[in-house]
């Protein structure tokens, strides 16, 4: 009897936490999309206005008739193309470290290495580099710099996910008459398909947030949605209806990316913890 | 004309020798078991036969051709794994297919392959499920259905029943048999169980260290071990070894044990071991060719000797008696009622026929 309500309270406790914590980090989402809606006079009211009056798009407009969304569009081609070339060179890598042992027992150390480089240490270097070549300010460059980085991510994930599956799984499609290049498309992508969907959200979520490289990198041309919203802010005070708006159509890809994918994305990152 | 061929064949891995000059041929048709402990190398031997391994040195010809250099797939081969290797994400039917679906096989072709494929096995009911919701035993007719619809030159198997509990291995031991009297295919299967490899072979090869042991067929290995290796691993309860020194009695020969016990060998035993007399040998004895005397009958070769008997293991149809002679636990295969009790002293028949004799040097059979 004791230890049933001692049991009960816990699993009040636990559920009050849990509900704390929800609304901890959906607060900041929810305020978010409310000033998106909200009229000038709304945004600076005080006490808040929890719930707009009425649920207006202005916001949203003005970004569309100045061309400053045209800015997520420039996130979505350079997060987009550069996790499509990252995941495919990154995966075969993958295979060729997991499988051949490609560059010994520790080239895969090595290579996770690279992504530990705090991305400040080498703006201003590679700043430089493409001053030189005539990339600053073009897609390529962006997507050449975002695939760089992410590569090491992809490939050391990629290889985990790789390693996890049966190698008779690989042996038996050899002896049944697949080719290499046969097998990893029938067996290998199918096996970890899990993985590949997480890997590349995160991929993509990392160009897509990123901002000291797009910042630095780009002018005008390619400019990417996170360096469009620091446009707001001025020196006197910030266009909190822009900066919000412009936020909330960066976070939309995310969440439908996201909510799409769950199934894979909880799985594909479960699947790395068993290993450890 | 052989359908395998495999000649000086040598296999490292880094500084390890796993396989060492092994020199194999298999006739067409024929139903060949590797056998041996794990670490002997009879899964690297196969698995270098089906061109999952490259070779360090030496030849292997399939159907008169070197396939050395020759990827899986070009070399004709079908090959059941020991963990079924079935993909989780297609249904049984397409998992069968497989193979077929690799080599352009036409669909209809396909469809009546799997199905007679599927029916052979008892498993066309299940076409439609996955993997996951199979039954251990149902997976591996499966992966033998996958192989099967191949029609390859060579079937090769390794370890497929070593996941199954026992009765269910016992059953599918017989099956595969069946399929291999039905389909009269080349069949290579690697085992480490010797009762796996008594039951199913044609022609055993036991492998030990990366070389062959003794190969034949498998009452030949039983009867006239080369090796007291051989004589020790083929048989369950295993052979009896007994050091003893061979001595002059009468006109024969004798083993002497340690503690003084005599038993005569027959004369027709006696050849070709009379270099050894007054020197130790080990005396090599079946359980099941140890029974109890009976009064009367008094049969040639036979030896009585009375011991006690400090261990019984019945097992319903036979009783496992051990007793000490020589200083060893020697087992006898006795008849269910032969012993109640241990401590009991009985009268136990040698047939000094069966035996064998071993120099303790070479661990050679004389």
């Amino acid at each position: 009897m004791k230890l049933a309500r001692r049991r009960s309270l816990r699993q009040g406790l636990r559920f009050i936490a849990a509900c704390l914590l929800t609304v901890m980090f959906l607060f900041p989402i929810y305020w978010l999309f409310m000033i998106s809606f909200k009229t000038a006079d709304e945004i600076f009211a005080y006490p808040p206005v929890w719930w707009p009056e009425s649920i207006q798009f202005g916001n949203y407009l003005v970004l569309f008739k100045d061309g400053d969304a045209a800015t997520v569009g420039n996130s979505l081609i350079v997060a987009g193309v550069s996790t499509i070339i990252a995941m495919v060179l990154g995966t075969i890598c993958a295979y060729s470290l997991a499988r051949y042992k490609t560059g010994g027992e520790h080239l895969a150390n090595w290579i996770i290495s690279q992504r530990m480089v705090p991305p400040i240490a080498v703006v201003f270097p590679i700043f430089l580099l493409y001053v030189w070549f005539g990339w600053v300010d073009t897609y390529f460059g962006l997507i050449l710099l975002y695939t760089a980085f992410n590569l090491p991510y992809v490939i050391w994930m990629m290889r985990g996910y790789i390693l996890d599956i049966p190698i008779a799984l690989e042996q038996a499609a050899l002896v049944d008459g697949y080719t290499r290049w046969q097998v990893l498309w029938k067996v290998v992508f199918p096996m970890c398909r899990a993985g590949l969907f997480a890997t590349a959200i995160f991929t993509f979520v990392f160009a897509w947030n990123d901002f000291i490289f797009a910042l630095v990198l780009t002018r005008t041309e390619v400019a990417t949605y996170t360096v469009q919203v620091t446009h707001y802010f001025g020196g006197q005070s910030g266009f909190w209806a822009k900066i919000s708006a412009m936020s909330v159509l960066g976070t939309l890809p995310i969440f439908i990316v996201v909510a799409f994918m769950q199934k894979y994305l909880v799985r594909g990152i479960s699947l790395g913890a068993v290993k450890g | 004309m052989a359908d395998l061929k495999i000649s000086k064949l040598d296999k490292f891995y880094g500084s390890v020798h796993a396989v060492r000059g092994v020199d194999l041929e298999i006739p067409a048709g024929e139903f060949t078991v590797l056998v041996g402990q794990s670490g002997c190398g009879k899964s690297t031997l196969l698995r270098t036969i089906a061109g999952l391994e490259d070779i360090s040195s030496g030849t292997i010809e399939i159907a008169g051709e070197v396939v050395n250099d020759l990827a899986p797939k070009d070399r004709d081969i079908a090959m059941v794994f020991q963990n079924y290797a079935l993909y989780p994400y297609m249904k049984v039917y397409d998992n069968i297919a497989f193979g077929l679906r690799a080599r352009k096989t036409p669909r209809d072709e396909i469809e009546e392959k799997v199905q007679r494929a599927a029916k052979m096995l008892a498993i066309d009911h299940l076409l439609d499920r996955y993997p996951r919701q199979l039954s251990g035993g149902q997976l591996q007719r499966v992966a033998i259905g996958r192989a099967v619809v191949r029609n390859a030159r060579l079937y090769l198997f390794d370890e497929p029943l070593s996941n199954l509990d026992a009765q269910l291995r016992d059953e599918m031991r017989g099956e595969i048999k069946r399929l291999h009297q039905e389909l009269g295919k080349t069949m290579i299967y690697v085992t480490h169980d010797q009762i796996e490899a008594m039951t199913m072979a044609d022609r055993i090869v036991l492998l030990r260290d990366g070389r062959i042991e003794q190969a034949g067929a498998p009452l030949d290995l039983y009867e006239r071990p080369a090796t007291r290796y051989v004589a020790g691993f083929l048989g369950s309860p295993s052979m009896n070894f007994i050091p003893a020194i061979l001595t002059s009695m009468d006109n024969g020969l004798a083993v002497r044990f340690s503690d003084g016990n005599l038993l005569a060998l027959p004369a027709d035993r006696t050849e070709g071991v009379t270099a050894y007399r007054d020197k130790g040998i080990t005396l090599g004895v079946r359980p099941e060719h140890i029974s109890r005397a009976s009064d009367n009958a008094v049969r040639p070769g036979v030896v009585n000797l009375e011991v006690t008997i400090d261990l019984v293991q019945p097992t319903g149809s036979r009783t496992y008696a051990t007793f000490l002679l020589g200083g060893v636990e020697t087992v006898a295969e006795l008849k269910s009622h032969d012993v109640s009790a241990p401590g009991q002293s009985v009268n136990l028949a040698f047939d000094m026929n069966r035996i064998v004799l071993i120099d303790p040097d070479s661990e050679k059979v004389m």
